[in-house]
């Protein structure tokens, strides 16, 4: 096969980077990233956005040369990302906190609350039920990111991870504080309110672990092609026949389920906020799915059954 | 969605074309519209402020008299929030939100809720920057919609600021560190624990936040505003040099 030519220009300003020659047509953009990593060790792959055109749509790493519209003579727009972080070292960090900030004030470390209830314990038991179900969910999701996620894109920008940990912190802060404060008030229908909201809590835990397990088998390690989730035999996935991102949707419900049990305001914060965001990206999640398969269901909502 | 060469496509395109120029028609006159009528109801504050205190000599009071007047104006102003979103004016949600945000909280959650505060001088400061402030900028919109505008007008646009945003902030951080005593002693707006929602909030403390807020959003405002004062100035600037 004839060898091809890359170019490699600055999508800023077009001055020449990176002059390849004796390319390979089968290469792929990874690899085309990788050799302009050599030669300029400060832009690691993931930092690189390679494009057809200054101001285009970035190419993804499997992108072969040959089947690109290019000639024997290759030119790509370059655009650095800043620095890059993976997705689960922000998923980890995020997660971490919330776990270990809400158990300081569980167990009333000093300089929180009065001295008076330093290391004391709250003689409600919902709040001994909250903690456990607020650190079942953390443990929950760093497990999941440790053995169950895999990651299509690895990296993101590092500006993220302070904002997202701002974001989970501080609302685990305001929510613990709270839930954990001596002069907390119980909810208001008592045992039948705590039990219902436990109830849905518990579900809705189930359904994000069967979800988050349904998508990691959804297509085998090392690939990336794309696949349309359906319901399995696991009666919690079937809420797939009319939801495109059930995982947020069984999220959602998790916090319901945690605000009902505290009947805490800060926590009703959390998940209004939450829901919102999380909208956000499964409407973003159901129109990429709508444009990448025809034959897409028609009954699917993004988030919430036939409303949102 | 592009139309292709089908029929019917260019009569298609010819309606929407009408329909926009119809809805940016209608923009226009609500536009031109609100802004007179913003222009009129801060000259209106303008002449009571000045009148009163021509006939009584004293500033004590002159808050009382056109409280009604300013709560309408400035919480009239909510729509300009509004204008950005729909698109019909070009400028960011946010700047405009924080801003308006800004004076609703002045005017409703501390001059007209902290009674005791509503004569000090810092007030009369806040007030009379605000009057000069809208009346340049509304009349600013009103002669542009107009394709009118008079040179002095824009100058003073863009160049009135410079002082009165500052002394605007003054006025105002004076008069929230003057409520802080009553707000502590009256424990308003606030709600202490136990309760139902086991929730706790402290204005006092909600307004100590609110001063130190000023420290990074005052100086993004004011940079914001001098950044599009070179912009304008500076356009100006290239096309003399063209003639």
């Amino acid at each position: 096969m004839r060898q091809c030519e890359v170019e490699i220009l600055d999508a800023k300003n077009k001055e020449k980077l990176l002059l390849l020659d004796k390319v390979e047509p089968s290469a792929t953009i990874l690899d085309i990233k990788s050799m302009f990593h050599k030669s300029n060790q400060r832009w690691y792959p993931a930092r690189q956005s390679l494009c057809l055109d200054p101001k285009g749509k970035p190419l993804k790493d499997e992108d072969v040369l040959h089947q690109l519209p290019v000639g024997t003579t290759a030119t790509f727009y370059f655009r650095d990302l800043g620095s890059q972080i993976s997705w689960r070292t922000v998923f980890l960090t995020e997660c971490i906190g919330p776990l270990f900030i809400y158990l300081m004030f569980y167990f009333r470390v000093p300089f929180i609350y009065a001295p008076k209830y330093d290391f004391t314990t709250s003689k409600h038991w919902v709040v001994h039920l909250a903690c456990l179900c607020h650190s079942f969910h953390y443990v929950k999701r760093i497990l999941e990111t440790l053995f169950v996620h895999r990651f299509c894109q690895g990296t993101m920008p590092l500006r993220n991870i302070f904002k997202n940990c701002l974001y989970y912190w501080c609302f685990a802060v305001w929510m613990a504080y709270y839930i954990n404060h001596p002069l907390y008030t119980p909810p208001y229908y008592g045992e039948q309110q705590v039990k219902t909201a436990l109830g849905i809590f518990v579900f809705c835990q189930l359904g994000s672990f069967s979800i988050h397990i349904t998508l990691r088998n959804l297509k085998p390690p090392g690939s990336k092609t794309k696949k349309i989730p359906y319901p399995t035999k696991n009666p919690f996935t079937w809420i797939f026949a009319l939801v495109s991102c059930p995982n947020y949707t069984y999220e959602v419900g998790s916090w319901l389920g945690f605000t009902v049990m505290t009947q805490c305001v800060p926590v009703a914060f959390f998940t209004i906020v939450g829901f919102i965001q999380m909208t956000m990206w499964a409407k973003g999640k159901h129109r990429s799915y709508l444009r990448e398969f025809k034959e897409y269901p028609t009954l699917r909502s993004p988030i919430l059954p036939f409303v949102l | 969605m592009a139309s292709g060469e089908e029929d019917g496509a260019v009569e298609e395109k010819e309606t929407n074309n009408k329909k926009k120029r119809t809805k940016s028609a209608i923009a226009t006159a609500w536009l031109t519209f609100y802004n007179i009528a913003m222009t009129a109801g801060w000259l209106v504050l303008a002449l009571a402020m000045a009148r009163y205190y021509l006939q009584k000599g004293t500033h004590k009071g002159v808050y009382r008299s056109i409280a009604r007047t300013l709560k309408f104006f400035q919480t009239f102003a909510v729509l300009e929030v509004g204008h950005c979103a729909i698109g019909i004016v070009r400028t960011s949600v946010i700047v405009t939100g924080v801003q308006v945000c800004s004076r609703i909280f002045m005017v409703w959650f501390i001059t007209n809720s902290i009674r005791q505060v509503q004569n000090q001088e810092s007030v009369i400061l806040f007030l009379v920057v605000w009057t000069v402030t809208e009346i340049t900028r509304y009349s600013f919109y009103t002669f542009k919609l107009l394709n009118h505008l008079p040179y002095f007008i824009k100058w003073a646009r863009y160049n009135l600021f410079i002082v009165m945003y500052p002394l605007g902030v003054i006025g105002e951080l004076m008069t929230i560190y003057a409520a802080l005593p009553y707000v502590r002693r009256s424990g308003m707006y606030s709600l202490r624990l136990p309760n139902k929602y086991n929730v706790s909030f402290d204005y006092y403390y909600f307004l100590i936040i609110v001063m130190l807020s000023y420290i990074p959003l005052f100086p993004q405002l004011y940079f914001h505003m001098l950044r599009q004062r070179r912009r304008v100035l500076h356009g100006e600037v290239i096309v003399e040099k063209d003639e």
